[in-house]
């Protein structure tokens, strides 16, 4: 059991903010994440495209502002739980009991969900078929790569993932690279490689085709890809990889009896707090009149949403209005030595 | 005003006046027209804003920029009209458009 303040949900911009804030004022927090590393869409999405419009930082990337985020909250020693999603709240008397998809449960006086537009999962194929043969000859993600020695693997996608697999397996397997049109978004040197092993026999590559239909009885034995102009071709092969990026889904959120409107979770403007009490929303994930979707938004939401959880971590504690300039309890929360 | 008509997947035509110089996606949103979900808010970061473009008015869009392709390998069954409504500015030459919503975005 973890026992903390504040849980945050959600390592974006606007959690790692929220974090700043809850130390600032002498609360602890514990964040939680579904993706393997703190950033959220500015990591997943843009890592490399700058910013214009973070206050007082002309320019900057999603990376940079991830990094710099990552600073600022060092003094408070946060505890990050990475590739977990919240799966369940329970009100336990005044406090929380959370529980993970990893088996972890949190003790919390309050909740700042921080989710952005949700969890990023892996965007699977339309054909539903495919459900069947997922986790056994199916897959959107690789953990133990040794399983396709020797075996005939078709992986579907142009971007990065897609490329660097069909190049590393086809040391070890028999690959085809299925890609709905000539063009890659993956690193041109790879694509380079890709038509190389594609050249020398090394590698099947096609182009302008997708799925049409997979066919097997417990595991995956063949599928039927289709060509822009119609023409259908059948493969023989032992596993399918499906590589088409991540999209985001609010998942388990739903259950949580918030009141949601459009993907979104209506809030309260004076302290971000959600129709529950001790459940606050900020960043792209609440909604308000006159919300932005801006990270500078999510900021100033995370500021007010931190001294909304006051109250319920130090119930018998006033929270006084401090500036860091002068503060002398923030600067030692700082670990600021004069 | 230019008239666009949205066909979404339940067989419904929604034909509604979106102000020039907003962006097909924010016209369905707007009008909440359903299946078009923006999740990115109109940055060319999603692929959830995807559309299929009535055939006779492909060539009377604006080309696709470079990351608009990357993004439609994303999309959820991708056609050769496909096109992210976030990218499609809303002028005179496109009153009358007609895009087809796919059965869902992700």
């Amino acid at each position: 059991m973890n026992k903390t303040d504040v849980l945050i949900i959600g390592a974006g911009p606007t959690g790692l903010f929220c974090a700043h804030q809850l130390g600032i004022i002498g609360l602890s927090c514990e964040i939680v994440d579904n993706l393997d590393k703190a950033g959220g869409q500015c990591i997943e999405l843009y890592p490399d495209k700058p910013i214009y419009d973070i206050p007082a930082v002309p320019e900057c990337t999603g990376e940079e502002l991830t990094n710099n985020l990552l600073e600022q909250i060092k003094p408070f020693n946060v505890k990050f739980h990475l590739n977990e999603r919240v799966e369940q709240l329970k009100k336990t008397e005044s406090r929380w009991n959370i529980k993970t998809s990893g088996g972890k449960e949190f003790d919390v006086a309050a909740i700042v969900i921080a989710g952005g537009v949700g969890s990023f999962e892996p965007r699977k194929f339309s054909l539903k078929e495919c459900e069947k043969f997922e986790g056994s000859s199916l897959f959107y993600s690789i953990k133990d790569k040794t399983i396709f020695n020797d075996k005939t693997i078709s992986i579907f996608g142009g971007g990065d993932s897609a490329l660097d697999w069909a190049i590393e397996l086809s040391n070890t397997s028999k690959v085809n690279l299925i890609h709905r049109r000539d063009g890659f978004s993956g690193a041109e040197a790879s694509v380079k490689k890709v038509k190389e092993l594609n050249d020398n026999g090394k590698l099947n590559l096609f182009t302008k085709y997708q799925m049409d239909s997979v066919s097997g009885d417990k595991n995956i034995e063949s599928l039927k890809i289709k060509h822009d102009e119609g023409e259908i071709k059948e493969i023989k092969s032992d596993y399918v990889l499906g590589f088409f990026g991540l999209i985001m889904q609010l998942g388990p959120i739903l259950n949580w009896g918030l009141n949601i409107n459009k993907k979104t979770i209506e809030v309260n403007t004076e302290n971000f707090e959600t129709n529950i009490k001790g459940i606050f929303a900020i960043g792209d994930i609440c909604s308000y009149p006159g919300k932005l979707k801006l990270i500078l938004s999510g900021f100033h939401e995370g500021a007010l949403a931190a001294r909304g959880c006051f109250k319920y971590a130090k119930p018998d504690e006033k929270l006084r209005f401090e500036f860091t300039t002068t503060s002398k309890a923030a600067q030692e929360r700082l670990g600021i030595k004069k | 005003m230019a008239k666009i008509t949205y066909h979404t997947h339940d067989n419904k035509t929604h034909t509604v006046d979106v102000q020039k110089g907003l962006t097909v996606m924010e016209g369905a949103i707007q009008n909440d027209i359903p299946g078009i979900d923006a999740d990115c808010g109109g940055g060319m970061a999603c692929a959830t804003c995807h559309v299929y473009v009535k055939e006779e008015w492909l060539d009377k869009l604006p080309a696709k920029e470079d990351g608009e392709e990357d993004m439609l390998d994303m999309a959820f069954e991708p056609k050769n009209n496909s096109r992210l409504s976030c990218q499609l500015i809303v002028s005179d030459e496109l009153d009358g458009l007609e895009v087809n919503i796919p059965s869902k975005q992700g």
